[in-house]
């Protein structure tokens, strides 16, 4: 496969799940601001932007409401929505010839959608944003049926798992820290949006019933060998993808990444949460943060960018 | 365009279709449907207009969805637009395509002869046949390919050649494509789309297909190899995602199987051509390229070209990787070149020309261009490098501020123009507005060739989708419909 097309097809998939990721954020987030304190408003929102990693240097009192608001449907934010949707469909665009026809006709509707919307106001948000969480949902359907499970296949998998590991780390890191060890205890409000923000308030029931308790849900979220949107789901998810994509081009240059890969996959299979908990949430999400993007360059420097004298000698 | 309109005495939905003097596919002079178009007719008499507007919607969106746009440069916004297809084929008789076919395997022949003796000995220009100074002031020419060897003398692979129709039914050659002409997959698709619209329609006629050109291109490409390469690495090298034709470049690659490559995932080596893949680099053998000869090598050609690949052209001529279409055939479809075409045919072949050319002026005759420029609203006249519409006056639609300014050009530089008397390019029916009118339209079929000369049956049927206009160009407002061409 070109190295050209394993970088669109993975940035393609990092792109869908990040557009999924900040509709899910800003869909719970709306419906918490009917419960809240009006007066509150700013910091909620603030935190908000915090959790999807926005750069907010600039923002006013009184105004990240609005920052948030452009989240949706701003073409000068990279984060936005619908930059994520248009950034995805470009990737995909450079490589129509790779994916099946039903992949691209789903993801140009997805973007036939979002520009008519941002042309027209969105009317109903709500609507708008469970519309951009079923498209990709839908989406990833037509992607598992439809597409060879080859070497593209997995750079997509590739990036959705790196994608949401990171995603999910981030968000965990920015909740604990405003809500856990501090003196405030928060309202079991905040934790329902936390857990419902990864779409895991039913599955976090059935394992642990409806007393909602942060080291739990800070093993659920992080620790779950089996729930899809915890972060050791991802890294599993991450492993496997990198492993097949090493089987398939029978190279030996292929050691580095999946080492990578395999250490953080490690590090959380055998995590503990109790231990985690006393010596630091933070310190080790930050780990896990520091391992994407390692797990991210090394990738690259496999796959797509390396040396052409290094490949010459390896050929 | 002033003519004799007859008002028609066809029934329903016929009633805006008048005859002029201009060819009409469907309809004799009498008024009466031509036999082939008889099962056509017969649908568009009993299809309600509501069925009509129902059938173009699915074909929309068919189009919409799959993403079939081409580029329009020159502007800033909307540049994406959908290729807009008519409903209605354009059906040609098995008799009709047979002269067709037979006289563009002849000119392909001709055509690729006379440039492999332009590359090496000349002899055609040392015979005075063709004159020497237009051959080495035309803008195409690569001295660069000189004396080199052209893997099995195929210059041009992959042609598409216009066609027209003159009012006394007579298929004419109007211009010659050679460097990388495009529009196949519109040929393509469209015909996808027309099995799923009229496929009981589709049946009656008893229509050719057209399905087996992506394996026949294949095959094509593959004779191409490089000596004692027996299963070759090919590639389709395309500018990138902002190409007008990126479109169709994508969907050949996938229809053939064969990566699509830019000119960054290219690698030259030692004369060698790799790509970059994820495995590492793999060497390329066949390159189907779909990028001008200026833009292919910025070592060889033009500095400025990031869309090529630094060292292809040595690699190219040391015989490590086959172009196709080689570099340098646009000397053979330059429009004053044109002109000479059937003494090229007579030269090397000793044969009349099958198809005819239209009659063309130069303009670098000075009795040709005088008799020109003052009748210029007689005339179209064309810049000679020019190819997709652009760079073309239409003397009979221009306005006099738009004459005054072409003779200027043409003046300044004569060389660089042709002109042709104005020809009524025959009309075909298509749906406007929820009704049958008849619009101009002309022919591009494509033609292989390799072992052997493949002509797919059909070819895009571009359309003049503005009422009366004569020019069919995507870039300028036109359309396409599908070609039929019976059994």
């Amino acid at each position: 496969m070109l190295s050209r097309v394993a970088e669109s097809l993975y940035w393609m998939s990092r792109y869908l799940e990040r557009a999924e990721h900040t509709a899910r954020v800003i869909r719970v987030q709306l419906n918490l601001m009917l419960e809240r304190e009006t007066e509150d408003d700013d910091r909620h929102w603030k935190r908000m932007l915090k959790s999807l990693a926005v750069e907010m240097t600039d923002v006013k009192e009184g105004e990240a409401h609005a920052v948030a608001n452009s989240l949706i449907h701003s073409t000068a934010s990279r984060s936005s929505i619908i930059s994520c949707i248009m950034a995805a469909r470009e990737n995909s665009r450079q490589v129509r010839e790779q994916i099946s026809s039903e992949m691209w006709e789903q993801l140009n509707r997805m973007f036939i959608e979002v520009k008519r919307a941002d042309a027209n106001e969105v009317s109903d948000v709500d609507d708008f944003l469970q519309a951009i969480k079923e498209g990709t949902h839908l989406f990833q359907g037509i992607t598992d049926s439809t597409m060879t499970h080859g070497e593209g296949w997995q750079f997509i998998q590739a990036g959705r798992s790196l994608e949401r590991a990171a995603a999910l780390s981030t968000l965990l890191g920015v909740h604990f820290r405003e809500f856990y060890g501090t003196d405030a205890e928060p309202e079991p409000l905040e934790w329902m949006g936390l857990l419902r923000s990864c779409t895991a308030f039913e599955a976090y029931c059935k394992a642990y019933t409806a007393d909602l308790r942060p080291d739990r849900i800070a093993e659920f979220l992080m620790l779950s060998p089996s729930f899809p949107h915890s972060i050791r789901f991802s890294a599993d998810a991450l492993e496997t993808a990198l492993k097949q994509v090493g089987a398939e081009v029978s190279s030996r240059r292929s050691a580095r990444v999946e080492r990578i890969a395999g250490r953080m996959q490690a590090t959380l299979a055998f995590g503990q949460i109790d231990e985690i908990m006393s010596g630091g949430l933070h310190a080790y999400l930050e780990t896990v943060l520091r391992q994407c993007s390692q797990a991210h360059s090394a990738l690259y420097q496999t796959y797509i960018t390396y040396p052409i004298e290094a490949a010459l000698q390896a050929s | 365009m002033a003519g004799t309109v007859t008002q028609s005495a066809l029934p329903a939905p016929f009633q805006d279709y008048g005859l002029d003097e201009a060819y009409d596919e469907m309809v004799a002079p009498d008024g009466t449907p031509r036999p082939h178009y008889e099962h056509l007719y017969q649908a568009l008499r009993e299809l309600p207009a509501s069925e009509f507007r129902r059938r173009q919607q699915i074909s929309d969106l068919s189009f919409l969805h799959q993403g079939i746009t081409f580029t329009v440069y020159g502007r800033t916004e909307g540049t994406e637009r959908i290729f807009p297809n008519d409903l209605l084929p354009r059906i040609i008789t098995n008799e009709e395509w047979s002269h067709i076919e037979k006289g563009l395997a002849q000119r392909i022949t001709a055509l690729n002869l006379f440039l492999k003796d332009l590359y090496h000995e000349g002899r055609i220009l040392n015979d005075g046949v063709v004159p020497r100074e237009l051959v080495y002031s035309c803008k195409h020419f690569r001295r660069q390919m000189r004396g080199l060897y052209v893997r099995k003398d195929a210059y041009v692979t992959v042609a598409g050649t216009d066609l027209i129709r003159t009012p006394s039914g007579e298929f004419v050659v109007l211009e010659d494509n050679l460097r990388v002409p495009s529009g196949v997959s519109y040929m393509l698709v469209s015909r996808q789309v027309m099995k799923r619209i009229f496929p009981d329609l589709f049946r009656q006629c008893g229509v050719q297909g057209i399905e087996h050109y992506s394996q026949a291109l294949l095959a094509t490409l593959r004779a191409l190899a490089p000596q004692g390469c027996a299963e070759p690495t090919i590639v389709l090298l395309t500018p990138g995602v902002y190409n007008s034709a990126y479109f169709e470049h994508a969907f050949l690659a996938r229809q053939m199987g064969i990566e699509l490559v830019e000119g960054r995932d290219l690698v030259a080596h030692d004369n060698f051509i790799y790509m970059r893949t994820t495995e590492g680099l793999r060497r390329v053998d066949v390159i189907y390229r779909r990028i001008d000869d200026d833009f292919i090598d910025p070592l060889a050609f033009r500095q400025d070209s990031s869309l090529g690949a630094p060292g292809l052209f040595n690699a190219y001529r040391a015989g490590n990787v086959s172009l196709a279409n080689a570099l340098g055939t646009g000397v053979a479809d330059d429009k004053a070149v044109y002109a000479y075409v059937p003494a090229i045919i007579k030269y090397y072949l000793n044969e009349d020309p099958v198809l005819n050319n239209v009659e063309t002026f130069q303009m670098s005759d000075a009795a040709e261009r005088n008799r020109v420029l003052d009748h210029l609203e007689q005339y179209v006249v064309k810049a000679v490098g020019e190819s997709g519409g652009y760079g073309m006056l239409i003397g009979p639609q221009s306005t006099a501020a738009e004459r005054d300014e072409f003779r200027r050009r043409v003046e300044a530089d004569p060389r660089n123009y042709i002109a042709q008397p104005t020809i009524m390019l025959s009309r075909a029916p298509c749906i406007i507005d929820g009704k049958v009118q008849p619009r101009h339209v002309d022919l591009r079929p494509y033609i292989l060739f390799g072992e052997k000369i493949t002509v797919v049956p059909g070819g895009l049927t571009r359309v003049a989708l503005k009422k009366g206009s004569l020019v069919v160009n995507s870039s300028q407002g036109g359309g396409s419909k599908d070609t039929w061409v019976l059994h």
